[in-house]
């Protein structure tokens, strides 16, 4: 059989969910922290025992963009933003840290600080717990202050720091819920460096216009695979024209 | 078939519901006590099509695998529970909270709605109600011939009748709050429901316990930002666009290959 045909289906097949990543991003314009998907395509020469004529494509998550978003302001005191690298740190169900950049935090009924999903948000000595009746503030480092207005002057007292993490980029992989882990699963240390920004969140980064030329892209190279497919298909008619026994 | 146009069409769902948001807040910019509400937006499952670090053969491991995110979805909408400004109207009745804290309100089943409009009126009867003619808790019934009522920064109702120098005392306004109150149940006509998630209702004197004052002759207006929603309505509608353009190219690629 034609070995074309196949050598053309695989770029075919790997453009398909090329594109599937770059849909997406392009769902995911709106999505508070979202980091964009990284794809590229990598060749496998096949290894035969004739020439090394062919190389199969395969399609591959290299990882995430890391570059911050653009910063939104919202004025919600709860709504914090990191500011450059760096992440915050939450507890999963399975009691596992998770690191996420969408910042839109929420109080739960029992005052314990969590992500807009209900994760836990992970101080430095754990979960944070509000007063009630007090007004929240976040300071640039991360650490949580409740002002209460009974007593004149208002006093406010620090009721725990958000732990922020700044891992290496390249140990830090997205899990199937989209949140981020370290890679052999340990738990990052906290990083002072790391800083946030309150009353403000921080908007996906995927480039549309970058998805949008990614996209035309894949979309011709698609239509090259398709007629180099045409042209074996031609090729296999010439040929059984020409060994037709007429 | 192809997964770019399910996970657009996502795209396209997500942007959908955030116009519904941005257009709902800006169809209440002049209700009275009106709270914004912003979609919150997450992605969804990822499919692990090729794990990362799996054996490729003996000796050596995947460097990288092959994720395929499937879209993303509206997780919730989230009331924005700042302040309005406040609008004098010089109406005794109306009645603002300068801070945090909501008006309770009996509703015609027995339960407690709460709702942040103050912009009370008197019944046949003489009790305040709201605008819907839900009764203010704890009730406040105004004398008939009351010449006029003040109601203190503390909730303390008063009146002047004619015949008596001082002011006679007929009640008291009191405001609750919630450990989360962006997690009440909002019930249309300005009001809200106490949830699992908002937390019970804590009720106090204004002033105290971190609740808000009462400033007569006010209303709060809408907390909606009309340039910020201008600004969200533009940006929806073009992430709208890019997906569907993701859509009619994921379609002329299935079309390249149905032409085969």
């Amino acid at each position: 059989m034609d070995r074309l045909i196949y050598t053309a289906a695989t770029g075919a097949k790997h453009i398909l969910e090329q594109q599937a990543t770059t849909s997406n991003n392009l769902a995911n314009l709106s999505t508070t922290g979202f980091r964009a998907q990284l794809d590229t395509f990598r060749a496998v020469p096949v290894v035969s025992e004739g020439l090394p004529t062919r190389a199969f494509v395969v399609d591959n998550t290299v990882g995430a963009d890391f570059t911050a978003g653009p910063m939104q302001v919202t004025g919600r005191d709860l709504d914090v933003a990191v500011k450059g690298q760096g992440w915050i740190a939450v507890q999963m169900q399975d009691g596992t840290e998770a690191y996420t950049r969408n910042g839109s935090l929420q109080i739960s009924p029992n005052g314990i600080l969590q992500t807009a999903n209900g994760q836990t948000v992970m101080g430095e000595g754990g979960p944070i717990a509000i007063p009630p009746n007090t007004t929240v503030s976040v300071g640039k480092d991360g650490s949580i202050s409740s002002l209460t207005t009974d007593t004149v002057p208002a006093t406010s007292t620090v009721v725990g720091r958000l732990k922020l993490v700044n891992p290496e980029q390249k140990q830090l992989v997205r899990g199937d819920d989209g949140f981020f882990r370290m890679q052999d699963g340990s738990q990052a240390q906290a990083d002072p460096a790391v800083t946030v920004t309150s009353g403000a969140l921080e908007g996906s980064n995927v480039s549309a216009v970058d998805s949008m030329v990614n996209m035309i892209s894949l979309a011709r190279s698609l239509e090259t695979q398709m007629s180099l497919l045409k042209n074996a298909e031609n090729n296999a008619a010439k040929a059984t024209q020409i060994l037709a026994l007429t | 078939m192809i997964r770019s146009l399910y996970i657009a069409k996502t795209g396209l769902e997500a942007q959908q519901t955030n116009l519904d948001v941005i257009t709902n807040n800006l169809a209440n910019v002049s209700t009275n006590g009106f709270k914004k509400s912003r979609a919150v937006f997450e992605d969804l499952l990822y499919q692990n099509v090729r794990q990362p670090g799996a054996q490729s053969s003996q000796q050596t491991q995947l460097p990288s695998g092959l994720q395929i995110g499937t879209g993303v979805r509206t997780v919730a909408t989230e009331r924005i529970h700042t302040q309005g400004n406040p609008q004098q109207t010089g109406n005794s009745k109306d009645v603002m909270i300068n801070g945090s804290g909501f008006f309770q309100v009996l509703m015609p089943d027995g339960t407690t709605a709460y709702t942040r409009d103050g912009s009370f009126q008197t019944d046949s009867n003489g009790q305040l109600v709201t605008s819907s003619g839900y009764v203010l808790q704890p009730p406040i019934t105004v004398p008939s011939n009351a010449l006029s009522m003040t109601v203190g920064r503390d909730g303390t109702v008063s009146v002047t009748t004619p015949g008596t120098v001082a002011p006679t005392q007929i009640g008291s306004i009191q405001v609750s709050n919630f450990v989360n109150p962006a997690g009440l149940e909002s019930l249309g006509e300005n009001l809200y429901a106490e949830t699992g998630a908002s937390g019970t209702a804590q009720a106090g004197t204004p002033g105290t316990n971190g609740n808000g004052v009462l400033m007569q002759g006010y209303v709060e207006t809408s907390n909606v930002n009309v340039v910020e929603e201008m600004v969200n309505m533009i940006q929806t509608q073009r992430a709208y666009e890019i997906n569907s353009k993701a859509i009619t190219t994921s379609d002329q690629m299935l079309q390249k290959i149905s032409q085969l």
